[in-house]
């Protein structure tokens, strides 16, 4: 099944990455080859076959809910491209 | 110093030949004569190693010496190094400098290791040959117009150089394995679950793991016993008792099945690098290895069945680089709506952005059964046919690398076609086995490797084997400008 140019603004607007007009087309072209490649395993039957979803059939390790690190409210703060005292700053959204 | 192994080192610090300040400074040296052309280090911090080499030396002056304490190693870019720039490759990292250090780089640590430097990469891992980093292409050091492979170029190529000993790495589809073919170096890839995921930026979680690239399976053994280790805050990390990888590297391989897979050694492997192999194949047999054909029947859909997961991980790892609590956000923008488009549009490069955008695809709305769930489904059948090739042979003979490496530019327009380059590594990431390259020899002045591939957690029994292989080879033992 081959992409169409409606599919690339739904993506764009999914995955929230920005595609320009100029873009469109080359990405169409590049992303239809790739899923050309993923579809050659559509051949294949898998009825019965249990899906995998991890590399090893193990249970997820758990551990005790405590606090381990002290708190670093300032230091992850600082990382941020906009703050103010205890927020992160991003555009208004609420009227 | 340039070619001595790790071991070399470590004897050499013990008897204080040389001390951890002047070994280190012999690597940045090597940095500053050499990183312009080759661009396998995106940060290199002198004051902050040989800060470390001097708590080495008093370390090592107490007598606390263990195997790695006092070398310098280098750190792929993906590994968070508390105070350290830490990119992954990314404009979007480039102002990110980690507020914690991952289990890894504490690991090497708290061995007294030496931190050289931040080495390039692919963004994120997402690559081949090195070309996808924000920082620019890495050059191959043994031939400057060809690429070193990726995603762990710079890694590969800073050991391969002489600027680094041994490096971290990791391999998410043949990232650590196919730059070491590439670069005529050791790089194992680890059973998942091995070596711990934490403040390890993540590509593609059920496929990731880190492993070293050094020069010889000896070297990679010493890295290993730092790097294996059971840790609670990566809940895939396996417990399991900690193991002395170097002590089993001349046990006798006399008697043991080397399994050959007919899907990898059929019409479509290239003639030289079947000629290579072949000589492999010979130097097992007179260490007393038998041979034995088997079948991978569906290793052949191993790539479509990766670029279906590996990206829809990635789509959802990387929807938390948003331009809001660290890292890169765009200057211009109306709504918060527009900040996001814009700051992922800016920050990451087109092969990442592709890959998100087919991961976004395969999990949405009436396509997750017929990919992702399909893929997965194959995935189990990939991994079912090595368990089934393990119960006749002990290892996997396979190409590394479908060739000796590509000039830079080559395939950068056709990303399928790069995609290719992979073809013999990701079935083990996708079943969750080990498995290392070594270096087999050269096809035109160029390195290039073969692949031994193990059962889960048989890092021992791959290392003793490619020892042993190395005892009775040159290979791993040619540096750039020799073979020429």
């Amino acid at each position: 099944m081959a992409l169409t140019d409606k599919d690339i603004k739904k993506l764009s607007h999914l995955a929230k990455i920005n595609i320009s007009s100029d873009d469109e087309l080359i990405v169409l072209k590049k992303l239809d080859g790739i899923m050309k490649l993923i579809d050659t395993m559509q051949k294949i039957d898998t009825t019965d076959v249990q899906p995998m979803s991890h590399a090893l059939d193990i249970y997820q390790t758990l551990r005790d809910d405590v606090v381990t690190e002290s708190n670093q409210k300032e230091k992850f703060l600082q990382l941020g491209p906009e703050s103010n005292e205890d927020y992160f700053i991003v555009p208004r959204v609420v009227e | 110093m340039k070619d001595l192994s790790l071991n070399e080192l470590h004897q050499g610090l013990k008897n204080k030949d040389f001390s951890s300040v002047e070994l280190t400074q012999y690597y940045l040296n090597q940095i500053k004569d050499l990183n312009t052309d080759i661009n396998a280090f995106i940060t290199v911090d002198e004051e902050k190693s040989i800060q470390q080499a001097q708590q080495a030396d008093q370390l090592i002056s107490q007598n606390h010496i263990s195997d790695l304490t006092g070398i310098p190693i280098a750190q792929k870019d993906i590994f968070c190094a508390s105070s350290w720039k830490t990119t992954c490759g990314s404009k979007m990292l480039d102002n990110f400098y980690a507020p914690y250090d991952s289990k890894v780089v504490d690991l090497f640590n708290k061995s007294g290791a030496i931190n050289l430097g931040k080495t390039n990469m692919d963004e994120f891992a997402m690559g081949s040959s090195n070309e996808t980093s924000y920082y620019g292409a890495v050059k191959n050091p043994w031939n400057l117009d060809f690429v070193p492979g990726g995603s762990s170029g710079g890694s590969a190529a800073a050991v391969a150089s002489g600027m680094s000993p041994a490096a971290t790495a990791t391999d998410t589809g043949g990232s650590i394995r196919q730059p070491a073919s590439l670069c005529n170096l050791t790089g194992l890839k680890p059973t998942y679950g091995l070596v711990s995921r934490f403040g390890m930026i993540a590509f593609a979680s059920s496929l990731d793991q880190a492993g070293p690239i050094a020069k010889t399976a000896e070297d990679c053994a010493l890295m290993l016993n730092v790097m294996a280790d059971f840790d609670e805050r990566d809940s895939t990390s396996v417990k399991r008792d900690k193991e002395n990888y170097t002590q089993s590297l001349n046990a006798s391989i006399q008697g043991k099945i080397i399994g050959i897979p007919k899907e990898f050694f059929n019409d479509e492997l290239n003639d030289d690098v079947k000629i290579i192999l072949e000589k492999v194949m010979q130097a097992y047999q007179s260490l007393g290895v038998n041979f034995k054909e088997i079948s991978l029947p569906n290793s052949q859909l191993s790539i479509p069945v990766y670029y279906v997961i590996a990206p829809a991980e990635a789509s959802s790892n990387l929807s938390r680089y948003d331009g809001v609590k660290f890292g890169y956000r765009a200057s211009n923008y109306k709504d918060l709506e527009e900040m996001y488009l814009k700051t992922r549009e800016e920050g990451f490069g087109d092969e990442v952005k592709r890959r998100i955008l087919v991961g976004t695809y395969v999990l949405s709305a009436g396509y997750y059964d017929a990919y992702y769930l399909k893929a997965q489904k194959i995935r189990r059948l990939i991994a079912d046919d090595f368990t089934k090739a393990f119960t006749e042979c002990d290892l996997i003979l396979a190409p590394s690398s479908p060739s000796t490496a590509f000039k830079i530019g080559d395939k950068t327009e056709d990303p399928v076609a790069m995609y290719m380059q992979d073809m013999y590594t990701i079935s083990t990431n996708l079943a969750g086995l080990p498995a290392i390259s070594a270096p087999a020899g050269f096809i035109n002045n160029m390195p290039i490797g073969f692949q031994l591939i193990g059962n889960y957690f048989e890092e021992a029994k791959i290392l003793n084997f490619t020892h042993l292989y190395q005892s009775i080879s040159d290979w791993h033992k040619y540096s750039p400008g020799e073979v020429l």
